[in-house]
């Protein structure tokens, strides 16, 4: 599958986009996708929150809040799709899309947070 | 409890069959005794072509693994009356070739045993005179738990991974590897990670743990895997880093 | 599998069964296993998400107005009700298999399975108050 040094390297990036999920998301996904949406709290004001985003600390927790997750869904969706739909003969083509798909949101995250107004 | 039970066992004969059939045989139901102990009945009163592999019949030598109701068990720790009611069935240990009834094909496993280096690798040997290698209680207990792997195989026919791609070095193997990588008297954790890091090696695994669930000795390989993982990883990171070792 | 078995004393036709591509669903744990690992689709799901609602807010109020809309819609509200609760089965499977990989010795003696596990699940607890502090109070 990949070649002897990334591997370590893939598993690293899995792990830490792991935790940053098991850790920080069920909140945010409960505030902003439950909480706020139905009006059980209160939501910061659409200014307060580009204000808040625009802190340079902000941009930095949110693009790795963004990327490293997605590289761990590349890695562990590829994986799935390997072995649970047992898909060997596309293992080449299932790692393009896996992990391309997290570059490219990645970098997506990086322009947006980068050319973020504030 | 009635007095006995019936034992539904996968019978393949390559010389007359193209797939394994089923066989049912009444043997008594014995409080003390095991899947084993039926076996031999049936091998010694019922149906003496019938082959399978045991040993020690007391959980130490690792030859009688085999399905029970489709779990990977050791058939001389597998009591009947836990299995009740009948039928119980009897079947060859999962993801391996079947040679004849209850008897597997386990060259693979050996070969990957091998090529793990389970054994003391040293640079040099430390000569007679110079006495024992010594190890503190800590020092044993950093390896002690992967050391009481017994080859039963078990693991494999629980590991879907195996299942699915043969070629997987698997769960005893590597954690033998391991017994041997935190022993402070081995030398070979280099030559170890060429075999663990290729491509069937430790990265095929993604942590379904069924390993670890049916090992008879709770030598947790699902563990020793994922500690692997982490010290390779841990390692590449020091290479990567200017002030790292190399 | 194999046709009716021409075999000879000397080369047995060993017998393979294939494994079916429904493997998952014949043993509760590796149905589990599936499930766990398909959490990481709610992950990334959530990671593109955030990042609509990034680009929603720097693009001007009337986007931001737009999406936060939407994400009333019942629509989303399932979806993100099917996330909340994989997400967090991804992080109690997440916690309490991290003592599997993290062996660290203290003196000499292995710290236990439940304090390793027990330190994220305070690292979690922490981390989501400081969140919300910040959320609720800009």
């Amino acid at each position: 599958m990949a070649s002897k040094p990334l591997s370590p390297f893939l598993w690293l990036v899995f792990s830490a986009g792991g935790t940053a999920a098991a850790l920080l998301f069920p909140v945010h996904l409960f505030l902003a996708g439950l909480a706020f949406p139905l009006g059980w709290l209160a939501p910061p004001s659409p200014e307060a929150l580009r204000a808040l985003v625009g802190h340079p600390l902000t941009r930095l927790y949110l693009f790795v809040f963004i990327s490293l997750p997605l590289f761990h869904w590349a890695h562990r969706f590829r994986y799935t799709l390997y072995d649970g739909l047992q898909l060997k003969h596309l293992t080449a083509l299932i790692a393009v899309l896996c992990y391309g798909t997290a570059v490219l949101g990645a970098a997506v995250a990086g322009w947006t947070l980068w050319s973020f107004p504030g | 409890m009635g007095d006995t039970v019936t034992l539904s066992v996968a019978r393949y004969r390559p010389e007359q069959e193209a797939e394994p059939v089923f066989q049912d045989y009444e043997v008594p139901l014995r409080r003390d005794w095991v899947v084993l102990d039926a076996l031999n009945h049936v091998k010694d009163r019922l149906d003496g072509s019938l082959a399978f592999r045991w040993s020690c019949r007391m959980g130490v030598c690792g030859s009688c693994g085999m399905m029970v109701n489709g779990e990977p068990r050791l058939t001389c720790a597998a009591f009947l009356s836990d299995h009740l009611p009948g039928p119980i069935r009897v079947e060859p240990l999962r993801f391996f070739p079947v040679i004849r009834d209850l008897v597997v094909d386990i060259t693979s496993f050996l070969g990957k045993l091998k090529k793990v280096k389970p054994w003391i690798v040293r640079k040099e040997e430390k000569p007679i005179s110079e006495g024992e290698y010594r190890q503190t209680p800590d020092q044993l207990d950093a390896y002690k738990q992967f050391s009481m792997c017994i080859n039963c195989m078990l693991c494999y026919s629980a590991c879907p991974i195996y299942g699915l791609e043969p070629s997987f070095i698997g769960p005893a193997a590597i954690a033998l590897a391991q017994r041997y990588n935190r022993d402070s008297r081995d030398q070979g954790s280099r030559e170890r990670l060429e075999v663990l890091s290729e491509h069937d090696g430790i990265w095929q695994c993604t942590f379904v743990g069924e390993c670890s669930q049916v090992c008879p000795k709770n030598v947790d390989p699902a563990g020793a895997i994922q500690q692997y993982k982490l010290a390779s990883a841990t390692r590449w990171l020091s290479l990567l880093l200017p002030w790292g070792e190399r | 599998m194999i046709p009716a078995a021409r075999s000879t004393p000397f080369h047995p036709r060993w017998y393979r069964r294939r494994v079916s591509v429904w493997w998952w669903l014949e043993k509760g744990s590796y149905t589990l296993f599936v499930l766990r690992e398909l959490t990481s689709v709610f992950v990334a799901l959530f990671a593109a998400l955030t990042l609509w609602q990034v680009r929603a807010l720097a693009a001007g109020p009337e986007a931001y107005g737009d999406l936060v809309a939407r994400l009333r819609s019942p629509g989303f509200l399932a979806l993100n009700v099917v996330g909340l609760v994989s997400l967090l089965f991804h992080s109690v499977t997440w916690f309490n298999l991290a003592p599997k990989a993290i062996v660290l010795r203290i003196r000499g003696r292995r710290v236990p399975d439940w304090a390793v596990a027990g330190a994220n699940y305070a690292a979690w607890v922490l981390l989501s108050a400081g969140v919300a502090a910040i959320l609720l109070r800009a």
